[in-house]
C-alpha cells in the first residue's frame, strides 16, 4: 500500500496547497453532462478558475447517495449513452486538451464491477487518473478495488461519514491518498446547514489520519467555502457546480453558444471561491 | 447445509453491505438489535401474539379440489397467506419489523412499496403500534394502486410520490434509502423484501419462515408427508424465501420460483431476473439484476406493480446458482389466465402476484402424478388488482374466459 503513495498526483497537490497554506477547491462534475465535448471544456475552465483537483463522476441509473440535482445530470449524461470506459477516454482527452490538475473517478461499483475491475483501473491509470471514490464501497467490501488500485498507482479514497464512529479509526487506517468526509447525514445536494457536530467530527477524523481531510456534500456558497478552508484540506464542490451546468445547459449543447454556458461556469465558481 | 448468511452477511458469495457509509453504523445496529431481540422470548411473544389475534394466524393450508380436478395430475393445496389481515404476507414482516422498531426506540418508520401491499401493512402496523409513518411509492405505481395509496392515508400514513427513474418500485427503494440516509438517528426503515443490504435479507426471510414453518406442520397433519412441489412468484423474493426456507434441507421437496415474464423473456419487458439477469451489485447486495453490458440497471415491466423490480433476494441466487431452487418464468398473459382459472375453480381471486405462481402451477400440475402433492403459496388477494384485471380483460366479465 505504502508503494502507491509515491508519486501520486493526489498526494502531490496537497502537499503543495498545504505549503501554500490554502485548502484546495475540488469540483466534481458528471462526465457527458450535458453532453460529452462540453465536459472537456468545463475542466478547462474549472483549472482556470483555480481548481486543484476533480472529481469526474461516473453517470448511473441508480445513483444512492446522489440527491436530485446529480441524478439528474446523470440522467442527461445517460441520453448520450455514456459508460464508464468512455468517461476514462474523456479524461484521457482533457489531458491531451492541456488539463494538468489531477483528476479521480467517482462511480458507483455495478459499472466498475461489469467492466471489470482490473480493466477500469488500468485504463484509469493509463488515462492520467490518480485516484478513485466508489460511494457505496464500504471498507469491508472494497479489497478487491483496493487491491487493483494499488497495483496500478491509483488511490482508492474512503468516505467517513458523521455517523461513523468507532469506525473511523478502521477506515483510515487502510486509507490512501485523503479521507473524504461527509460534511452532514444525507444525499449530495446543496443544504444551508451541516451536521451539529460537523467540527468535532473534522477534527476526530483529523486526528485518526495522518492523511489530508476533504469535506464535501452541500458546500455551495462563498460563506461555506470560507467557513472550511481553514480546517480541512479539501473542499468538494459538487451539486452546486453541477446545478450551475444545468442551468447553462441549453448554452452549452450548442457550439456555437457555448462560450457563453461556459462564462456563466466561470462567473460562478470565481464567486463561490470569493474571488 | 451451512447456516446462511454468514457473519459477512453472505448467502455464498451473494449479498453482503453496499451502501453509502452514512448507512453502516445503522445496519450494524439494526443486525445487533436483531441478533439481540430475537433472542428474548417476550419479542417472540409480542410477534407471535399479534400475528396470531390481530393478523389471524395461522393461515390454512387449503385443498383446492376444484382446481385440483381441472387441471387433473398432483393434488393442489394453496397456503392461504391472502386471509391475512390486510390481504398479503407482507404483514408477517411488517409486524415483526415494527416490533423491532419500537424495541430499538424509534418512533418514525418508513417503506417502500410497489403494489401497496407492503406500503398498506407498513401503515397498518404503524398506526397499531403508534408510529409515525411516510411510504415511497412510485408515481406510476400510485397510478396503478390508487385503492392502495387511499387506503394508506386513511392508515394515517404519508403517501410520498417518487418521480425519478422509472417512477416505480425500483425507485421507491432509491428514495427510501436516500431519504433514511437522511434521518437515519430517528427513522427505522420497514424494508419489505427479502432485498437489500444485510441484515434485512435475514431479517425479513426470518419474519416470513412462518409461512414455510407452518405449512410444513399442516401438510405433515393433513398428508403425512412432505410436498413433492412448492410453488411460489417471485419479485424480490420475500414470500417465496418465507415459504422455502424451512424445506431447503428436505432434498426431495423441489422448490420452484415463478417470476414475471411481462411481455415474455425474449422482450425488452420482463422482470425476468433470474432467467434473464446476471450478478452485480444493486440496492446494496449482490445478487441477481437485469443490466446492461456497462452495468446501469435495466427497467423491469410486469403487470403486477409488485414483481416489476430488476433485482432479487440474495438468497434465491444462492439457491438458484447451488441449484436447490428452480426459477421459471410467467407472461403477464399467463398470470390474467392464473387469475380467472382460481376464481372460477375455487372463488378464490389472487393477486397478480400470486397468479403468476398459479399460472405455472397450472402448467406443472398435470405433469405431476396424482398420487404427488403440490403446494402454491397465495401469497395475496386480488382485491387491489380488480381494477387493472378489468382494464386487461376489456371490461366486461362476459368477455372473461
Amino acid at each position: 500500500m505504502e508503494s502507491t503513495k509515491v508519486n501520486n498526483a493526489i498526494d502531490e497537490a496537497f502537499a503543495a496547497s498545504r505549503k501554500r497554506g490554502e485548502a484546495l477547491f475540488m469540483p466534481f462534475l458528471t462526465v457527458g453532462d450535458p453532453e460529452p465535448a462540453a465536459t472537456i471544456e468545463i475542466l478547462k475552465v474549472l483549472e482556470e478558475c483555480g481548481a486543484g483537483m476533480v472529481e469526474l463522476g461516473v453517470p448511473y441509473s441508480d445513483p444512492l447517495a446522489d440527491g436530485p440535482v446529480i441524478q439528474r445530470a446523470s440522467e442527461r449524461a445517460l441520453r448520450h449513452r455514456i459508460t464508464i470506459r468512455q468517461c476514462i477516454a474523456i479524461a484521457k482527452e482533457a489531458r491531451e486538451a492541456g488539463v494538468t490538475i489531477p483528476f479521480i473517478l467517482f462511480s458507483y461499483y455495478n459499472p466498475v464491477l461489469q467492466t471489470g475491475i482490473e480493466l477500469v483501473m488500468q485504463e484509469a491509470a493509463e488515462a492520467g487518473i490518480s485516484g478513485l471514490i466508489i460511494p457505496d464501497l464500504p471498507h469491508e467490501e472494497d479489497g478487491p478495488a483496493r487491491e487493483a488500485c494499488a497495483k496500478h498507482g491509483l488511490h482508492l479514497i474512503p468516505l467517513v461519514a458523521p455517523t461513523s464512529e468507532q469506525r473511523i479509526q478502521r477506515i483510515v487506517s487502510k486509507a490512501s491518498g485523503f479521507i473524504y468526509c461527509v460534511s452532514s447525514l444525507g444525499v449530495t445536494g446543496m443544504r444551508a446547514q451541516f451536521h451539529d457536530g460537523i467540527d468535532q467530527f473534522l477534527n476526530t477524523v483529523k486526528q485518526a489520519a495522518s492523511l489530508p481531510i476533504a469535506i464535501g456534500f452541500g458546500i455551495s456558497n462563498a460563506e461555506q467555502f470560507k467557513r472550511f478552508s481553514g480546517i480541512c484540506d479539501g473542499i468538494v464542490v459538487g451539486s452546486a457546480i453541477v446545478h450551475q451546468i444545468e442551468k447553462s445547459a441549453p448554452l452549452l449543447d450548442s457550439v456555437a453558444e457555448r462560450e457563453r454556458g461556459l462564462e456563466q461556469i466561470r462567473e460562478f465558481v470565481l464567486q463561490l471561491r470569493g474571488q | 447445509m451451512k447456516q446462511w448468511p454468514d457473519e459477512h452477511g453472505r448467502f455464498g458469495q451473494f449479498g453482503g453491505r453496499y451502501v453509502p457509509e452514512t448507512l453502516m453504523n445503522a445496519l450494524m445496529e439494526l443486525e445487533d438489535a436483531y441478533r439481540r431481540y430475537s433472542a428474548e422470548p417476550d419479542f417472540q411473544e409480542e410477534i407471535r401474539y399479534l400475528l396470531r389475534e390481530y393478523s389471524g394466524r395461522q393461515t390454512p393450508l387449503y385443498y383446492a379440489k376444484r382446481l385440483t380436478e381441472e387441471l387433473g395430475g398432483a393434488k393442489i393445496y394453496l397456503k392461504r397467506e391472502d386471509l391475512n389481515h390486510t390481504g398479503a404476507h407482507k404483514i408477517n414482516n411488517a409486524i415483526g419489523q415494527a416490533v423491532l422498531a419500537k424495541r430499538m426506540g424509534k418512533t418514525k418508520i418508513i417503506a417502500e412499496t410497489g403494489a401497496g401491499q407492503h406500503g398498506v401493512a407498513s401503515a397498518t402496523v404503524a398506526a397499531l403500534l403508534g408510529l409515525e409513518c411516510k411510504v415511497f411509492m412510485g408515481e406510476e405505481d400510485m397510478r396503478r394502486q390508487k385503492l392502495n395509496v387511499f387506503r394508506m392515508r386513511l392508515l394515517g400514513a404519508e403517501v410520498v410520490p417518487v418521480t425519478s427513474g422509472t417512477r416505480t418500485l425500483k425507485d421507491a427503494c432509491n428514495e427510501t434509502l436516500r431519504y433514511w440516509v437522511s434521518h437515519v438517528q430517528d427513522t427505522y426503515y420497514i424494508l419489505g423484501s427479502a432485498t437489500g443490504p444485510h441484515p434485512y435479507p435475514m431479517i425479513v426471510r426470518d419474519f416470513q419462515r412462518i409461512i414455510g414453518d407452518e405449512t410444513k406442520a399442516q401438510i405433515l397433519e393433513l398428508e403425512g408427508r412432505l410436498p413433492d412441489a412448492i410453488v411460489a412468484c417471485v419479485g424480490g423474493g420475500s414470500n417465496a424465501i418465507g415459504m422455502f426456507y424451512p424445506f431447503v434441507e428436505d432434498q426431495a421437496v423441489r422448490l420452484i420460483g415463478v417470476e414475471a415474464a411481462g411481455h415474455g423473456v425474449d422482450t425488452e419487458q420482463h422482470a425476468a431476473t433470474m432467467s434473464k439477469g446476471s450478478h452485480g451489485v444493486f440496492q446494496g447486495s449482490f445478487s441477481y439484476l437485469l443490466q446492461d453490458e456497462y452495468g446501469q440497471v435495466l427497467p423491469a415491466h410486469s403487470i403486477s406493480a409488485g414483481l416489476d423490480y430488476p433485482g432479487i433476494g440474495p438468497e434465491h441466487s444462492y439457491l438458484k446458482d447451488a441449484e436447490r431452487a428452480e426459477y421459471v418464468p410467467a407472461t403477464d398473459e399467463e398470470a390474467l389466465d392464473g387469475v380467472q382459472l382460481l376464481s372460477r375453480t375455487e372463488g378464490i381471486i389472487p393477486a397478480l402476484e400470486s397468479a403468476h405462481a398459479i399460472a405455472y402451477a397450472a402448467k406443472l400440475a398435470p405433469q405431476m402424478g396424482k398420487d404427488e402433492l403440490l403446494v402454491v403459496n397465495l401469497s395475496g388477494r386480488g382485491d387491489k388488482d380488480v381494477e387493472a384485471i378489468m382494464e386487461h380483460l376489456g371490461g366486461s366479465a362476459d368477455g372473461v374466459h
